[in-house]
């Protein structure tokens, strides 16, 4: 059993006009075998919480601790958190021209394994994966993320996590610029992956819609920087009916 | 009448007035020596040109060739008086090339057959033995009606090296035609190339430039018929204290012609520099072309800097379309952001965006062998600042 602690965690970013906060204390455990929704309006924070766990540079985390299985990770650079066993599924994955999907898939799974992967049976473990995301073979010749189409950046996220198998995932708006088609591949891909029972999920989102593939065991609504209210999948019902309106309010009165 | 003459006056041109189009003359009289604020000298580093653009004799022969040729071509060595040169229509367009011209002895000429469609590569290589006394040379490429071929100068060792190039390609050729500055670190090195385009021809024109203290490449195309089509390609690494210049000028002398030039470079370690100018010109007889020109460059550290410099002159309204792009910047944050989050630690992640920044160009030369050694050579340049691999 792991467990991604993240406690009283506080990250501001550099502006023109100064530091600005933007998580305000979040208070968060996930635990392998649990799948954990975020929801919250848009600006609330929760590619920052994000990026702030995988350890994007462009965020500063001025207090609070988050720990995997009791080690602090915020010490450690974006790679050694990979290998420690974190991984992001960006709401935007990021284009890397002339390194192509299989030459970058295979210095990621040589990196997190600690050994280069079996020849024979990597390229068809990578065929399968990009398969079962309903990407071409043809894809591990392109270059990373260019020129894909913004539902195909998201179902190489997904291709890569299946084939990295972290311990745990935070997904942000994976569902997000997804057709119905593709958000049903994307979501029987996390759902393989969490139901191996020793993985955790992070799963970040605007709508319900992904809601009703992935089955959350916990839902979060995050507002303003914090988590706003944390209960069961009936949360997700409830927010599905009224909006964020209530804790956006209730928020900007604090 | 020469053959010089005939193909030279071949071309018949409305005159422009362009900087971008010196007069040139086989009179060094014509050539002054440069201070250095001359438009097409201001970039270049004279003091370390040890004398080529002055009046330091150019008769060094420390020097070997070694010739490779394919089963088809000849390449020998011909006495200046008996060769072919100017036969591209060149006339040297700067005082070094003025006196490389005056100096060459003997011309090394290269010459694809008519009709002859040769995959393996022609290997000339010019090894440096010394870089005490200046030397000069002069080489001329065929390549015959409809041949097909490659051909590719390697340039290692020590030297001091004033050169022209000419290369020729009849109509419906179709060249590639490589050159390779892997010379020691101590080396300089000017180059004037020019190229002539027939009609339909097709040149493929790949510089790479790794080594050397100072390396002016000046390379220039124009054609003598209509749908000739001219790409430049160029990789180019420079390391503390370097300069590497690149100068590209592509005359769009004939309608429907096509150009496309890109050079892709990177730069580390204190004063590496690297200029990248680049110079089309599309003249009023140039009816319904097609142009488009970039430099990129990567800095990888402190300390280096590049200049990119491209200028497009349009004397007709009827193209098909021009355009240019330069970039220069850093290491992008956000790739490196995005290969480390899956577990890449940073050395191998910024390892793989340089190649990716140069596989780009690097897997468009069409020599396999060509292509793997690049990738190999820019694996050394990137040991000595960013890390080995494992
Ligand atoms: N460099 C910056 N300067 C100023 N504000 C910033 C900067 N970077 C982020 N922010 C602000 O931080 C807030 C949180 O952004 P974040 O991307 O985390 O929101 P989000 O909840 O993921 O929104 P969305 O649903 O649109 O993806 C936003 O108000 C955003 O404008
Ligand atoms: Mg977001």
């Amino acid at each position: 059993m792991s467990t991604l602690e993240i406690k009283d965690l506080h990250v501001s970013v550099k502006t023109e006009e100064g530091d600005k906060e933007i998580l305000k204390g979040v208070n968060l455990t996930v635990n392998s075998g649990e799948v954990h929704a975020i929801m919250g309006p848009n600006g609330s924070g929760k590619s920052t919480l994000a990026y702030s766990i995988a350890g994007h540079p462009k965020y500063d985390v001025t207090s609070g601790t988050v720990t995997l299985d009791g080690v602090d990770i915020l010490s450690m650079t974006v790679d050694q958190r990979a290998r420690a066993g974190l991984f992001l599924a960006m709401q935007y994955p990021v284009e890397v021209p002339g390194v192509s999907v299989a030459n970058f898939l295979r210095t990621a799974k040589t990196a997190i394994d600690g050994e280069a992967p079996k020849l024979r049976t990597w390229v068809k473990d990578v065929n399968e994966a990009l398969e079962r995301v309903t990407l071409d073979k043809e894809f591990a010749q392109r270059s990373v993320n260019e020129g894909f189409s913004g539902g195909e950046k998201k179902r190489h996220e997904i291709a890569q996590l299946e084939l990295l198998n972290p311990k745990f995932a935070v997904l942000d708006e994976t569902d997000s610029g997804l057709d119905i088609d593709a958000l049903r591949v994307v979501s029987d891909g996390v759902n393989r992956y969490s139901t191996q029972g020793d993985r955790g999920v992070l799963l970040i989102t605007h709508y319900t819609r992904i809601l009703q593939y992935i089955k959350p065991d916990y839902v979060h609504v995050f507002v303003a920087g914090r988590l706003a209210e944390s209960g069961g999948r009936e949360l997700a019902d409830q927010l599905e009916a009224e909006g964020y309106d209530k804790y956006v309010k209730a928020a900007a009165q604090a | 009448m020469t053959a010089t003459q005939t193909v030279a006056e071949a071309l018949e041109l409305s005159p422009v007035e362009s900087h971008l189009h010196p007069a040139g003359s086989f009179n060094l009289e014509d050539h002054a020596v440069p201070s250095g604020l001359e438009e097409i000298w201001r970039f270049t580093p004279l003091k370390r040109l040890r004398g080529l653009h002055q009046d330091t004799p150019l008769d060094g022969e420390d020097f070997k060739v070694e010739v490779d040729a394919a089963e088809g071509v000849t390449a020998v060595s011909v006495p200046a008086a008996d060769s072919a040169r100017g036969v591209s229509g060149y006339v040297p367009v700067d005082r070094v090339s003025a006196r490389a011209w005056e100096a060459a002895r003997s011309v090394f000429e290269v010459t694809i057959p008519a009709n002859a469609e040769i995959a393996e590569p022609t290997t000339i290589r010019l090894h440096g033995e010394g870089l005490e006394k200046a030397a000069a040379g002069h080489l001329l490429v065929r390549a015959g009606q409809f041949s097909k071929a490659v051909v590719v100068v390697d340039y290692d060792g020590s030297a001091t090296w004033a050169e022209n190039i000419e290369v020729v390609l009849e109509d419906g050729a179709q060249l590639t035609f490589v050159t390779i500055q892997d010379w020691n670190d101590d080396s300089v090195h000017v180059v004037t190339q020019h190229a002539r385009v027939g009609r339909d021809a097709e040149l493929r024109h790949i510089a790479v430039s790794l080594g050397g203290d100072v390396v002016r490449a000046s390379t220039s195309a124009d054609y003598l018929g209509t749908g000739g089509s001219v790409e430049m390609l160029g990789v180019y690494f420079a390391d503390a204290g370097q300069h590497i210049e690149h100068r590209l000028f592509v005359d769009h002398t004939a309608p429907r012609t096509k150009s496309n030039v890109e050079y892709k470079g990177a730069l580390q370690g204190k004063d590496a520099h690297t200029v990248w100018i680049g110079n089309v010109l599309i003249r009023k007889e140039a009816q319904g072309i097609l142009t488009y020109e970039s430099n990129d460059n990567l800095v990888l550290t402190d300390g280096a800097t590049a200049d990119s410099v491209p200028n497009l002159e349009i004397e007709t309204g009827d193209i098909e379309g021009a355009g240019h792009a330069s970039t220069t910047g850093r290491f992008d944050d956000e790739h490196l952001f995005y290969l480390q989050s899956r577990g890449i630690a940073e050395e191998e992640a910024r390892r793989l965006v340089v190649h990716g920044f140069f596989n780009d160009i690097i897997r468009r030369i069409g020599v396999p062998a060509l292509q793997e050694r690049l990738v190999a050579s820019i694996e050394e340049e990137l040991a000595e600042h960013v890390g080995r691999i494992g």
